[in-house]
This record gives C-alpha cells, structure tokens and sequence, in this order.
C-alpha cells in the first residue's frame, strides 16, 4: 500500500517534523505550529498526486486532514513512523472524499461538474474553496465562543471564561468539541 | 479560510495532550461492559450454583483460558486498528491460536471418547442457546468498545468494527462463563466461538456506519 516516492520524500525530513510533533504533543505551541505548517505542504504534495483529475479538492482536503490530524493528535503512538500515521489518516480522508463525490454525482448530472472543472481557474493554492470560517460561524455558542476566543483572538482558557461565562473545562471541551463539529460538518454528517 | 490561518487557529492554545489515551479508553470501555454483562448475566441467567465445585475442575480453567486468551488477542487487534497507520503484524496469528488449541483439544477428546458419548460432547445440554446468550451478554460491552473506539481514530472500519465485535464477545463469554454448566472442548470450541462470532458480524457489518469520522 504504501508508495515508496511519497514515503522517500516525507523520510528525509521525517524525523524533524515527528520531533516538532512531539514537543508539540508535550506543550509546546510554537513547535506544534511548525509541525502543523511543515505538514500542510506535505499533504498538498501527497494528495495533489492522488487528485491528479480534481485539482479544485486539493486544498480543501488539505484543511479536512488538517482538521483531522489535529482532531486526531492523541492517537499518534510515538513508536510508530510518523509518515505511516499521517498517510493513512489522508489516505482515510481521500478515500471518504472520493466516496462522498461518488454518491453526489449518483444524485447530479455527472456533466455539470466537468464543466465546473473547465471553468474553474486557478485560484490561490493556499485557499480552499470551502470556507472554514463560515462552517464555525454555523456551531453552536457553547462551541463556537471557546474557538474564536482561545484559537482566534489568542486569549487563555481563563480569560475566554471570564468573557464567556463559562467555567474552564467547559471552555476547554468546547474547543474540542468544536473542532470535532467542524469536521463532522465537513462531511456532511450534521 | 486559508491554509495558513488554519494552522495558527488550530496551533494557537493547543496545549499539552494526555499520553496513552488509547489504554485509558480501552480500559474504561471494557470495565463497564464487563460490569453491564455481569448484571445482566446476574439477574437474566444467574451465577451457576456449583461454582465453587467447578473453579476446582480443571477444564473450567481450560475454558476460561480459552477466553481469556481470545479476549486479549481481539483487544490488541482493536488498540491497533484504533490508531491510524498501524499494522496488525502478528495479531491475527494470536487470534488463531487459541481457537486451533481448543479444537486440537476437542479432537483429542472425540477421539477418545466412545462413539455413544461424542454426540453429547459436542452438543451438550445448552447448545441452543449458549451463542445467543453469549452474543446478549456482549451487546453492553460492544456499546462500550465502540465509544472507546470513536474516540481514537480507526481507518479500516470494517475490520475494526469486527474487533470491537469480537472483543465484546469474548468479554462476554468470559462473563458467560461464571453461568454455563459445560466444560467440554468440543462444545467450548463449537458453541463458544459461535457465540463470539455473531457480534464479530454485526461490528463488521455497523463498522463502517458506526465508526466513521
């Protein structure tokens, strides 16, 4: 299963981004930041050689295994190679992306999404065509004050629950929750 | 949204991440279903009155054993299809082997028994019922291993729906154990293993469904 390119590629800088991952699992924001930077061009190189026909999902598929790997973080067992969690969790993502395609063109015209393919252009790689920002405007309060407060606006977890009202730990699960909403959303589940 | 900012929203306030959340969950789920399935063995079926007699057989260790060793392959079949990117390795071989020992057992002992006594051997007393009892008692367990596993993140929901199936019933049967009046392998290899199939199907079946993310 695993494609030796792909794998040779990410290898050589595989120990790097697990030791920013680490750190970042241990607490350390800013080498969780670098981690999560350095792995967004390494799933647009793996996914834009899987989407060879749909370049138009890249970067969107790009934020959704973001999303997911970062929902996801606590799974990452720290014996095992990097590369072999994060392909597997994209891989997981592609496969779920092209069986919600499959299922939409049953119910569309298959035609009038190639013509949307012609007449795309080529936008920003780095801007989806889903916009994030809307999805979190549609979550809950309870979810979505925590995300714009600590992940937006900086602010610590007291303070967004001095702001709020909330206590601490229901700001905390909210962020979490939130987070799991947002993807939820993306796959079309709520 | 553009990548970027969604690095720095998801980076920003991240935090520290517990360690070994997988055990923690794994342990927690089957605690309670463990405990599901021993009150509801407890007040549905009952403790078998002669317990305290078979503890001291040692075929009922035999058959415990049996379970056990089931139930230890089928919980690291599911740790690791809970976790993206692991392989099952040698897993399945585990799995396999204690179902290949009960049934060498099992041969073993038809062979040696008169040809009057196999049919007796093979089906004993409850073997109509002894799958489905086994299967209800690990429905409470199967709930549990399948939130467990919601919260980690499987990536081959079939197979890892059978694992949560197969865990559950071996959890199950273990619990089952404490009522069931037989102790002879070719029934534990036939009507056991049956038992713990029938959730090991539905978890294949909902796998998909259930534990997609």
């Amino acid at each position: 299963m695993q494609r030796i390119s792909d794998t040779g590629r990410l290898n050589a800088s595989e120990e790097r981004l697990r030791n920013l991952l680490l750190r970042g699992l241990a607490g350390d924001n800013l080498a969780y930041h670098a981690f999560l930077q350095e792995l967004s061009a390494h799933l647009r190189a793996f996914l834009r050689k899987r989407l060879v026909g749909l370049p138009d999902e890249v970067e969107d598929l790009v934020q959704e295994s973001l999303l997911a790997i970062h929902n996801q973080r606590h799974t990452y067992d720290a014996g095992q190679p990097l590369t072999a969690w994060i392909h597997a969790i994209a891989k997981y993502k592609l496969i779920d992306l092209l069986r919600r395609r499959a299922k939409r063109d049953l119910l569309t015209d298959p035609l009038d999404d190639e013509f949307a393919f012609a007449s795309a252009s080529d936008t920003e790689a780095a801007d989806a065509r889903r916009d994030l920002g809307k999805l979190l405007a549609q979550l809950p309060d309870r979810q979505r004050l925590p995300i714009v407060h600590t992940k937006l606006e900086g602010l610590s977890v007291a303070e967004a629950a001095r702001l709020t009202g909330m206590s601490e730990s229901a700001v905390k699960v909210g962020v979490h929750r939130g987070l799991k909403a947002l993807a939820a959303m993306i796959r079309g589940d709520a | 949204m553009r990548t970027d900012d969604l690095v720095t929203m998801l980076a920003a306030g991240a935090g520290a991440v517990q360690p070994n959340q997988a055990g923690r969950r794994y342990v927690t789920a089957i605690g309670w279903g463990a405990l599901g399935a021993a009150l509801l063995m407890a007040t549905l079926l009952g403790v078998r009155p002669d317990l305290a007699a078979a503890i001291l057989l040692p075929m009922f260790w035999v058959k415990v054993a049996f379970v056990a060793c089931l139930a230890a392959a089928s919980l690291l079949a599911a740790l690791r299809l809970s976790r993206p990117g692991l392989r099952l390795a040698w897993v399945p071989g585990a799995l396999t082997a204690p179902v290949l020992a009960i049934w060498l057992l099992a041969a073993v002992v038809l062979t040696r028994a008169d040809a009057a006594q196999r049919v007796g051997l093979f089906f004993g007393d409850t073997w109509n019922s002894c799958p489905f009892l086994v299967a209800m008692l690990s429905a409470p367990v199967f709930v549990a291993v399948v939130w467990a596993m919601k919260g980690l993140a499987p990536t081959r929901l079939r197979l890892a729906g059978a694992a949560a199936g197969l865990l559950s019933g071996a959890v199950g049967a273990l619990v089952y154990c404490l009522h069931c009046p037989e102790l002879d392998a070719p029934f534990i290899g036939i009507w056991y293993l049956l038992g713990m199939l029938i959730p090991t199907a539905v978890g294949a079946l909902l796998g998909p469904r259930l534990l997609r993310w």
